[in-house]
């Protein structure tokens, strides 16, 4: 079930190899092939871009008003790449290797060295469209560090890298829809998948304006439809994001895959009411120069700036000498919440630590520290009033990143054939944890140069069938199914609001299946995320209808998906009885409170297939031919 | 806190809005203004009526999605900021808040706070881009930028597409919006070669879609989140009369 088809050969090879081989499309028969493409972001907009230009008929969806506003826009710090400009000993290896183990060694080795192999040149894209990288006096580009890594290989634009690459990547896109190749549909959201004959083929969208349900036929339908970390509601993604498209994909066939690797972010702003809807995030490039602590004395009450050097506990400095304040996410997310639970937390509901610049000011000067992180700073006194340059910031842990996703292949296929899934969306690269910067990396080579050299493997085959047409008897099914779904939603009538369910299910995830797991909580969350969906079609309260705008039933149909989906992850963390990343099980650490990882047993993916409402695990052994799995320090 | 909103509901873009009052209590100086009205959403479900439709995404100020008029000024009463970024602390107990849609011949209103911005769009696909097909690009430190050019450049990249400007301007021109863009790509040697057809196609774009001419007066600079300087529009202007008198 599970053919991760990574071609022969030496992995500096395996690509090339794979090339070579793959099928080609004639530039006449490319443009009687449809592709639709769900998501805007920098894996859509990219695919989007690029098929268009290879000649392909491209259709693009977005929720948004605009291509513009995808999430990957609010990405801060950078992205990654080999280049070695720095002349500090980086290559495609190290950074091959930093990546694998950064993930912990639960991604495959031939596509992580793809992703590597392939950030050199898409640097070079990047710089060609016209994004504003940071810059030496020389001219040429600038490096910054990153979290898990002791190169400089970060390239950034100001804090606002994730901006400027998906202005890049629209532009393309708006390009190509002046050339006529891409046809975009805004303010469309998915809400089925069309299979016919076992190949996917299309879509059922709704128009977000008249509320019409639209059907959409297409010779291959690929999904770049971000992260799911929304499902525990407060997250840094925007309030837009959802798991609809691939949970949807996944109940008509296509394998989920290891759908708890969940990445909590250290640095984001502490939430402070229940009325919060978001938690802002705080570029990881921070910590470069931000040094991480919490007062030595539980009770402590002076402002922070008023507590002595000595009675600082600089606890990632203190736990991991040689990466300190640049320690992975995971580590440092864990490292917070120790310090938290065990009283030392600071703020107004004890729920913070200080991120302190003193140091770095003291010894760069004002102007440097404004030059490299001016807008997070002016953010941050935006949102919270105080002024991070005279006293230290105040941060949280918080959901942001699913390392989990649709299950894909080499070619980045789903178990569906015909149905792709890129960016964010798969699971692919990032194994159990992501390394910072890795994020863009990832959505911009699935979207401009991964995508489009293996879909055409798929399309010739295509193109010797018959077109599907939105006729066909499954398209009819399938969108009476969404509409009975749509109906069955607006006929509850109950007393409570969406956001009441939400924030429901919001919590139990937090508790249980967030930074640190355990048996005996997953059961107990299963059995209440069932309560809660049972509760929420009986007792919501969607008002308005379906026949034209309508916010809370947008709201409404995203989180009937995701408290299905929040069973899928608290199932999938249930079953891993190892600690790997950030799937934390507290039975299974060290000593010393490190995730204690068991590759005799569970050196695999784990992708679930979905049945009835019941969910089968598959394995996708990770065989290691080239590097070998070592306990992953950063002391 | 305890505040009054005014909202604008309008059914749809051919039905005639009015303003609406809201009384709402429970409100915390610490809630964004956007949580405020999913606050006062959450009411309104719990009275059976329909929510009011305002627009968000990211809520971090910088998605470009929100924006409304609020007590006659776009995003709020701070400069420089977007309406997610605006907190009830901004406002005082028993105050009454007014709030609008963006107002624009360009920018019909869909309902209630949300209007249509695709005129942004549509400016940007007449050349907001520089022609460079995925895999054709040099290597990236083959291109030496200066450090001055690039942090320009950066300076009006940064626009988010908000609205903001047209909204506050009294012509609703949509002029700082397309030079933030022109300016971007014209000043970087990669933008080089399609400079002069992006500022015709682009300012000939912006006078199709029904946006007014700029006449100075600065306040789309004063409401712009990221601060884009009128200078832009200045700049602009000159590229655009050399590339029409010079080529």
């Amino acid at each position: 079930m599970l053919d991760s088809k990574i071609p022969e050969g030496p992995l500096e090879s395996k690509w090339r190899n794979y090339q070579l081989k793959s099928q080609l499309i004639n530039p006449a028969n490319k443009k009687k092939l449809n592709v639709i493409v769900v998501g805007s972001g920098l894996a859509g907009a990219g695919a989007a871009a690029t098929l268009g230009e290879l000649g392909y008929d491209v259709k693009c969806f977005c929720y948004q008003d605009s291509a513009r506003r995808a999430h990957s826009v609010a990405a801060q710090g950078g992205i990654n790449a080999a280049k070695n400009y720095q002349h500090d000993g980086d290559s495609v290896w190290r950074m091959f290797y930093d990546t694998l183990k950064g993930g912990d060694f639960r991604s495959r080795e031939a596509n992580v060295f793809r992703l590597a192999e392939l950030s050199a040149p898409l640097i070079d894209h990047y710089v060609q469209q016209g994004v504003p990288f940071a810059r030496e006096y020389g001219g040429v580009l600038v490096n910054r560090s990153f979290g898990g890594v002791q190169v400089q290989r970060t390239f950034y634009a100001r804090g606002q890298t994730g901006q400027q690459l998906l202005l890049a990547a629209y532009s393309q896109l708006y390009k190509m829809k002046r050339a006529k190749k891409v046809e975009m549909f805004t303010r469309h959201e998915m809400l089925d998948l069309v299979i016919i004959e076992g190949k996917a083929k299309g879509i059922i969208a709704r128009d977000l304006i008249t509320g019409e349900l639209k059907r959409f036929a297409a010779d291959a339908v690929v999904l770049a439809t971000g992260g799911y970390s929304r499902v525990f509601r407060l997250s840094t993604l925007a309030i837009g994001c959802n798991g609809s498209a691939i949970w949807k994909a996944h109940k008509r066939g296509a394998c989920f895959a290891a759908p708890s690797f969940t990445q909590i972010h250290p640095t984001a702003l502490p939430q402070t009411s229940e009325a919060q809807s978001k938690l802002t995030l705080m570029s990881e490039s921070l910590r470069n120069d931000g040094r991480i602590w919490v007062p030595k004395n539980k009770e402590e009450t002076r402002k922070a700036n008023e507590i002595p050097e000595e009675e600082r506990d600089y606890y990632l400095e203190r736990r991991y000498p040689s990466f300190g304040n640049l320690a992975p996410r995971d580590i440092a997310s864990r490292a917070a919440k120790e310090r938290i639970d065990a009283g030392y937390g600071v703020g107004r509901l004890k729920n913070a630590v200080y991120l302190d610049f003193k140091h770095a000011i003291e010894r760069f000067g004002l102007e440097t520290i404004k030059d490299r992180y001016g807008n997070l700073f002016k953010m941050y006194k935006k949102i919270t009033g105080v002024d991070a340059y005279q006293e230290p910031m105040q941060i949280s842990p918080a959901a942001h990143f699913s390392m989990g996703g649709l299950w894909v292949d080499y070619e980045l296929m789903t178990t569906i054939p015909g149905l792709y899934a890129i960016g964010e969306c798969n699971f692919s690269d990032h194994g159990a944890n992501r390394l910072g910067a890795n994020s863009l990396l990832q959505a911009s080579i699935d979207g401009y140069f991964v995508l489009p050299n293996t879909i055409n493997n798929y399309l010739a085959s295509a193109l010797k069938e018959d077109h599907p047409t939105i006729d066909h008897p499954e398209f009819e099914k399938v969108e009476k199914e969404v509409t009975d779904q749509i109906n069955k939603l607006l006929s509850v009538k109950g007393e409570k609001t969406v956001d009441h369910f939400h924030r429901e299910l919001g919590k139990v995830m937090w508790q249980e299946c967030a930074m640190s797991r355990n048996k005996e909580g997953l059961v107990k969350a299963i059995v209440q995320i069932k309560d809660i969906k049972d509760a929420f079609w009986k007792e919501v309260n969607v008002t308005g209808g379906h026949q034209e705008m309508n916010t809370e039933l947008e709201k409404a149909l995203r989180l009937a998906d995701f408290l299905e989906l929040g069973l899928l992850m608290c199932t999938d963390a249930l079953q891993r009885e190892e600690s790997c990343g950030a799937h934390f099980r507290e039975e299974f650490q060290t000593s010393e409170g490190e995730a204690l990882r068991n590759d005799n047993a569970y050196a695999y993916v784990s992708a679930w297939e979905y049945h009835q409402g019941e969910f089968k695990l598959h394995k996708e052994t990770l065989d290691f031919e080239y590097v070998q799995p070592t306990v992953r320090s950063y002391k | 806190m305890k505040v009054t909103f005014r909202i604008w509901r309008q059914e749809n873009k051919n039905s005639k809005g009015q303003f609406e009052s809201y009384e709402v209590d429970g409100l915390t100086e610490d809630m964004s203004f956007l949580e405020a009205l999913d606050y006062l959403n959450e009411l309104l479900v719990t009275q059976n009526k329909k929510v009011i439709a305002f627009e968000y995404d990211c809520r971090e100020g910088i998605c470009g999605q929100c924006g409304v008029f609020i007590n006659g000024r776009a995003h709020g009463p701070h400069d420089h900021m977007t309406t997610c970024q605006l907190h009830m602390r901004s406002f005082k107990d028993g105050e009454t808040i007014v709030v609008e849609p963006w107002r624009a011949t360009a920018f019909p209103v869909i309902t209630d706070l949300i209007v249509d911005r695709s005129a942004f769009d549509r400016i940007i696909e007449k050349g907001g881009y520089i022609t460079a097909k995925t895999g054709t690009a040099a290597e990236a430190n083959a291109i030496l930028i200066a450090k001055e050019v690039s942090d320009k450049a950066m300076d009006a990249a940064a626009c988010i597409g908000c609205g903001a400007c047209v909204a506050t301007c009294k012509n609703s021109s949509a002029a700082l919006f397309t030079a933030a863009k022109i300016n971007h790509l014209n000043s970087l040697p990669q933008g080089k070669p399609e400079a002069t057809q992006r500022v015709l196609e682009m300012t000939k774009q912006m006078e199709l879609e029904g946006f007014g001419s700029c006449t100075f007066t600065g306040a789309c600079e004063v409401e712009c989140p990221e601060g884009i300087s009128l200078t832009n529009i200045a700049e602009m202007n000159a590229r655009r009369a050399k590339a029409k008198w010079f080529g």
